[in-house]
């Protein structure tokens, strides 16, 4: 997948976790807890799904990385590189 | 012949869950649900461990641990349960404080609080903004070094009456006290403040069935009756369960057993490094309870501005050590109104609770724990009877639980009633890392304790056995 097809994946992701909220004006560079009603349990679900979708294994001490929609893709780009878009 | 509760249960399963409280029923539901084998064992009767509840004759259904989650729960239920289960999440609007520093009423959010705090208690509105989001900035990885006490000084300097509106309800929602980590504090209040105070329509029994219909239909086999009575372990892996004289193998295990009796008991401390088991005896319980469930007659009721939750006290000064006296001064209620069953018989119900030691009652003679009993049921209508006139003459039925009774149905280690201190959370953690394929779920460290804590708990364990089971069948064949 390419950086921008990760980015649609998470804002799929994002889309079922957080129903009631916006995220057309998502701003990729500001962390998603300063824009979003998010908690740590929403945060665990966008790792338990990439698992279930993509096989994606996120360890807990990288949870830190996906702070921000441009850190998650960053991160997230040579794990999931090789992987065809569902 | 005696029943036999695994009639039909296999000889393997990729998870078996022990003990059906919050926590290992939602990690039960999500792994059942991911489409992995699982076998859910319930020593008891029933489902549910603490989140319980009991019928007695002319329709009266008491709830043990019912009344007061935060909002979060309506989330984690429509997430890891299921929409209808969420929906019947409703708040609850009159919280009650009536003791000797003062007597209000009050919604318990943010926006109430400030307005209590800043009006009432003339405290500076920078002062309670300020605090309100220190709390809030609170993650349970933070510095541990400072009290919830200090945390208290540090913005209400001698303030007993601001701690005991800010406290009180905590120390009900979970047996903390001034001397535990400030984080445990803040994380919990702040869950609370976030919307208020909520509760499940229909009482605990219906939550429990409509939560087994789902682990059913997630093809989770379900079993109660089934006492574990050890883990055994192949390698220093987890490799099968000991279970009213059967073995049942597991690829993971998760025990949602009290975190001191899944060591001490059920594993056993030779499997486990020396240092481990050190820490492991350090872990603290958190206290257990006594409860008065008091049903009144059909027909007779209560005003419901006498309120849901009512944090009652004679005591002039707030302790928490003396919310723990036997000598009680404190008593939390919780009415339950008709309301609480649309669809049941029209009954009003009253449980009082207080938090209590376990040696205080588990030293007693027979003799003795009878009259205690018996005592705290007196003393409780009586302090009953100034919010609810003449209750002995409207009383249809009257009973007590203790320490020893919380023991006796959940095999909790001391009845405790909200798992152990913020120590053993770590312990919890580690147990994967001692043993693999081994998970422990359940009420450790207050933030992973109450209705709320539990399932959540429940989650983050699924998420790790998940894992797990996701690397084992990708870096070797399946075993099935």
């Amino acid at each position: 997948m390419t950086p921008d097809e990760i980015r649609e994946e998470i804002l799929d992701i994002l889309e079922n976790i957080a129903p009631d909220e916006d995220l057309g004006d998502l701003d990729d560079g500001v962390a998603f807890v300063d824009q979003l009603e998010l908690d740590s349990m929403d945060f665990l679900d966008i790792v338990m799904e990439l698992r279930k979708r993509h096989r994606v294994q996120i360890p807990e001490e990288d949870y830190t990385e996906l702070a921000s929609m441009a850190s998650t893709v960053a991160y997230l780009t040579p794990l999931m590189k090789d992987l065809q878009k569902a | 012949m005696p029943k036999d509760f695994l009639k039909g249960a296999n000889d393997e399963y990729d998870v078996i869950v022990i003990g059906s409280g919050l926590a290992g029923m939602t990690s039960a539901n999500i792994l059942g649900r991911a489409g992995y084998s699982v076998l859910l064992l319930e020593q008891h009767y029933k489902l549910g461990g603490m989140a319980t509840w009991f019928k007695r004759p002319g329709g009266h259904i008491f709830d043990v641990s019912l009344h007061g989650f935060p909002y979060g729960m309506i989330k984690s239920c429509r997430r890891y349960w299921s929409p209808e289960i969420a929906a019947a999440i409703v708040p609850l609007k009159n919280i009650r404080f009536d003791n000797p520093m003062f007597s209000l009423t009050t919604t318990y959010n943010r926006d109430d609080f400030t307005r209590l705090l800043t009006d009432r208690f003339d405290v500076a509105p920078a002062t309670v903004k300020a605090f309100f989001d220190t709390a809030r900035g609170m993650n349970f990885y933070d510095d541990q070094a400072m009290t919830t006490g200090q945390l208290f000084e540090q913005f209400f300097p001698g303030r007993q009456d601001v701690v005991r509106l800010l406290m009180e309800p905590i120390v009900y929602a979970n047996g903390s006290t001034l001397e535990d980590p400030a984080i445990t504090y803040g994380i919990v209040f702040s869950n609370f403040m976030s919307k208020g105070v909520y509760t499940f329509e229909g009482g605990t029994d219906r939550l429990i069935q409509m939560m087994e219909a789902e682990l059913l239909a997630n093809q989770v086999d379900v079993r109660i009756k089934c006492d574990v009575e050890k883990i055994n372990l192949r390698q220093g892996r987890v490799a099968s369960v000991t279970v009213n004289g059967r073995t049942i193998k597991a690829r993971s295990v998760i025990s949602n057993a009290n975190l001191r009796a899944t060591i001490f008991r059920l594993l056993g401390e030779e499997q486990l490094d020396r240092q481990f088991v050190d820490q492991a005896r350090e872990v603290r319980l958190n206290n257990s309870s006594t409860q008065v469930y008091m049903a009144l007659k059909p027909g007779e009721t209560v005003d419901e501005s006498t309120g849901d939750l009512l944090f009652s006290s004679t005591a002039r000064e707030f302790r928490t050590d003396l919310l723990l006296n036997r000598d009680v001064t404190s008593r939390t209620y919780s009415f339950y109104y008709p309301r609480t069953r649309p669809d049941g018989r029209e009954r009003t119900l009253l449980v009082s609770s207080t938090n209590a030691h376990f040696q205080d009652w588990s030293d007693l003679s027979d003799e003795e724990y009878q009259a205690s009993k018996a005592d705290l049921i007196e003393t409780t209508l009586d302090a009953v009877e100034t919010y609810v006139p003449n209750i002995r003459r409207r009383l249809a039925h009257v009973e007590a639980s203790t320490p020893r009774t919380f023991r006796h149905y959940t095999q909790h280690v001391a009845g405790a009633s909200f798992g152990t201190k913020f120590e053993g959370l770590a312990i919890s953690r580690g147990l994967p890392e001692q043993v693999k394929g081994l998970y422990h779920a359940g009420s450790v460290g207050i933030i992973m304790s109450g209705w709320l804590g539990a399932i959540n708990y429940g989650v983050i364990v699924a998420n790790d056995v998940d894992s797990m089971l996701m690397a084992a069948a990708t870096s070797a064949p399946a075993s099935s």
